[in-house]
């Protein structure tokens, strides 16, 4: 009973000054936002990139050059340790391994016509389409010979052939790539479904030796991949793999690996991490403002007590305890932060769905980060409210009442 | 009805209640003698310290005021009357000396202890009336209830409110705010807000202080109301005239009591009801 009556004096105080109440609360309603939405991007990134992952197949290998440190970063030498002869012999020996394919990644832009459209050019093998699952919706994909004698033929993604040929079909066209004429023999399927980073459709693909020689002017190929028979086959391919390379490149025992073999599930791990990594910055950048409206909180419940401190005399000589003071203006810091804390989930929900809608962001809006950031904001009302609240509560009745 | 002048003096140095023949043996005379006194101090000292500076407020003050007694405290600027009824009225503590309010040593209460006490026991009414601003008159006459640790509920206090602010003759002003209210009717709010847990003590410092001479009337008239249906009222004023309406007088001088006297001829504000 008395707690009520206590709560609705907390709640007057807040009504009655409504524009400083109304501005102590928006810092609370812009951190909220911003914790929720950026919460939002970060956990909505992680699982676009995940499933982008798991796209690419889950008995997916990858094969680079250089030397990992024990550290797991990789630290390249200039010159590739991979050869194709390598990429053959791990075809050839490793029982585990189901397909292999070299690959040599350039960008550059594709012209037709009076039109050009810049992306990626990957150099890859004939088994490259297994491993990734990955067919044409038209045309052929290149096979044996166009990879021996390095054609210059070449299969768009759906994203690269919508923009240069629209809805007609390219095959059979010459687009030029890096001025060299290409015959484009096929068009991809469309992945689609990743929002995040690259496009998997903005892609060109053309034999590797073709790549490699034509547009690079190399003979080395930059990595390779391979696909293990079954899931269950991955490691023992990876050990597979691992052996006969070091074998092929006469590597003592002891000695670092001049390559470094990184599953699906590992590349997942680290991309995991990284944009872990990328919402706890986020999330942090966001949860300093909300820190900044706790302390506007406090400040705004120190004037309060100042310029209230003959009511709060007023209040003590007629028989208020120091916890009724404490709780009436606990309760004003907690209002504000708990209303700033409900507008600022609408907002920081709404802001999500906006660039979910806009910028075709994948966001992701887990309950509990919404409970965590009205918790949050709770916390913050009381822990920003309570040095002025106490600050209340221990004046001495005569002289708060002699103030002026 | 009148109490000898040396009345109070001797009443000081009486035994303790706790003695059974004050009992039974109370000096003739007395008014209200089988009651408890309400104010009973001993040797009160009140020290300021400043820094190496002290300040005794308050130097061995013993007064016995009984149930029903109408005093004023008279005294110079800065002889410490404002210290006193700050002790009496629990906002502060003695430095040394005890204080006794309605038989109960409360001179060594905590803060709790002493907002319970002021809130239950005393009504206190101010020079600049003290309501809170932006509050009509109803709330606050209610405020004390809300502080209350039996509780009311809302209706209840409401209720009571209108009856205090009827006492002071303020009907139909419940929901004014002190901004719409002359300053007598605001001291009789105040009042109203001091009478509303039926206190044992009133305590007024310098209440008319801020008012005009017709208006002091009126508010005078309501203590003398008050102390005529048996309240205890003690009030400090700098105006003599004021101090007729008690029936009885006690002058501060530096931090003592210099006079203790039966008013003279006190004056029946009675007659002039208040208007409100
Ligand atoms: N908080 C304080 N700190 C230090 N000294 C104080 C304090 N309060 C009062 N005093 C001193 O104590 C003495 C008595 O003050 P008090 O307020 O009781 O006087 P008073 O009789 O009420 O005066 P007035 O008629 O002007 O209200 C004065 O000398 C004053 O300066
Ligand atoms: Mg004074």
């Amino acid at each position: 009973m008395k707690f009520l009556t206590i709560l609705k004096v907390g709640l007057k105080a807040i009504a009655r000054n409504k524009m400083r109440s109304a501005l102590t609360a928006l810092g609370i309603i812009i951190g909220v936002a911003c914790v929720i939405a950026m919460i939002g991007v970060g956990k909505g990134s992680q699982a676009a990139i995940q499933s982008q992952i798991s796209a690419l197949g889950t008995n997916f290998l990858m094969v680079f050059p250089g030397v990992s440190t024990q550290s797991g970063a990789r630290i390249f030498t200039g010159e590739s340790t991979l050869t194709e002869d390598d990429v053959a012999a791990v075809k050839a020996e490793c029982p585990s391994v189901a397909y292999v394919s070299p690959m040599s990644r350039s960008a550059g832009q594709v012209v037709y016509g009076n039109l050009n459209w810049g992306t990626s050019v990957q150099g890859v093998g004939v088994e490259w389409p297994f491993i990734r699952s990955w067919n044409t919706s038209d045309g052929v994909f290149f096979g044996d010979s166009e990879v021996r004698s390095a054609s210059k033929v070449c299969v768009l993604g759906s994203t690269v052939a919508t923009s240069l040929f629209g809805d007609q079909s390219p095959v059979g066209a010459t687009v030029r790539i890096k001025n060299f004429p290409f015959r484009v023999i096929g068009v991809l399927e469309t992945k689609g479904g990743s929002t995040v980073g690259q496009d998997q459709d903005d892609t060109v693909v053309a034999p590797y030796t073709t790549v490699m020689r034509l547009l690079k002017g190399k003979n080395k190929i930059d990595m390779f991949m391979a696909s293990a028979v079954s899931q269950a086959a991955v490691s023992q391919a990876q050990t597979e793999i691992e052996s006969l390379l070091r074998q092929r490149h006469r590597l003592m025992p002891g000695q670092d690996s001049d390559f470094m073999i990184r599953s699906q599930q590992e590349i997942a791990q680290t991309a995991d991490q990284t944009s872990h990594t990328l919402s706890l910055l986020l999330a942090s950048a966001a949860s300093i403002s909300l820190l900044v409206g706790g302390i506007g909180i406090m400040n705004i419940m120190l004037v309060s007590v100042t310029e209230r401190t003959r009511e709060i005399g007023i209040r003590m000589a007629i028989g208020a305890k120091g916890r009724d003071i404490l709780t009436q203006f606990l309760v004003e810091a907690l209002t504000l932060s708990v209303a700033g804390g409900l507008i600022g989930i609408v907002l920081g929900v709404g802001a999500s769905r906006f660039l979910a809608w806009k910028a075709h962001w994948s966001i992701a809006l887990p309950p509990e980060s919404i409970l965590l950031a009205f918790g949050f904001s709770a916390a913050i009302g009381v822990f920003f409210g309570f040095y002025p609240a106490q600050k209340a509560s221990r004046l001495d009745p005569i002289e708060a009442l002699r103030y002026e | 009805m009148v109490r000898p002048a040396a009345g109070a003096a001797g009443v000081a140095s009486n035994p303790k209640r706790s003695d059974p023949a004050a009992d039974l043996h109370p000096p003739p005379g007395e008014r209200s003698v089988a009651a408890e006194p309400v104010i009973r101090t001993e040797d009160l000292v009140r020290v300021y310290t400043m820094g190496e500076v002290e300040v005794r407020a308050l130097d061995g003050v013993s007064l016995v005021v009984g149930p029903g007694e109408f005093v004023a405290v008279m005294g110079a600027s800065g002889s410490g009357k404002s210290t006193f009824m700050n002790i009496i009225g629990c906002l502060d503590r003695p430095t040394s000396g005890s204080y006794s309010l309605d038989g109960v040593d409360v001179s060594g209460l905590d803060r709790d202890a002493r907002a319970e006490i002021r809130n239950g026991k005393i009504g206190f009414v101010f020079q600049s009336f003290n309501l809170l601003a932006r509050t009509t008159a109803l709330e606050n006459v209610e405020l004390p209830l809300i502080y209350a640790s039996n509780g009311h509920v809302a209706a209840d206090r409401a209720a009571r409110a209108m009856r205090c602010l009827a006492d002071v003759g303020l009907s139909g002003r419940e929901h004014h705010l002190p901004s719409q209210l002359s300053g007598g009717q605001q001291q009789r709010v105040a009042i109203a807000r001091a009478l509303i847990n039926d206190p044992k003590l009133m305590l007024a410092d310098e209440p008319t202080g801020n008012l005009d001479t017709k208006t002091s009337e009126e508010v005078m008239a309501v203590f003398q109301k008050l102390n005529d249906q048996g309240k205890t009222v003690v009030l400090i004023t700098h105006e003599p005239d004021i101090a007729e309406y008690a029936r009885r007088i006690v002058v501060f001088r530096d931090g003592r009591v210099v006079e203790d006297r039966p008013s003279e001829q006190r004056r029946a504000a009675s007659a002039e009801r208040p208007t409100a």
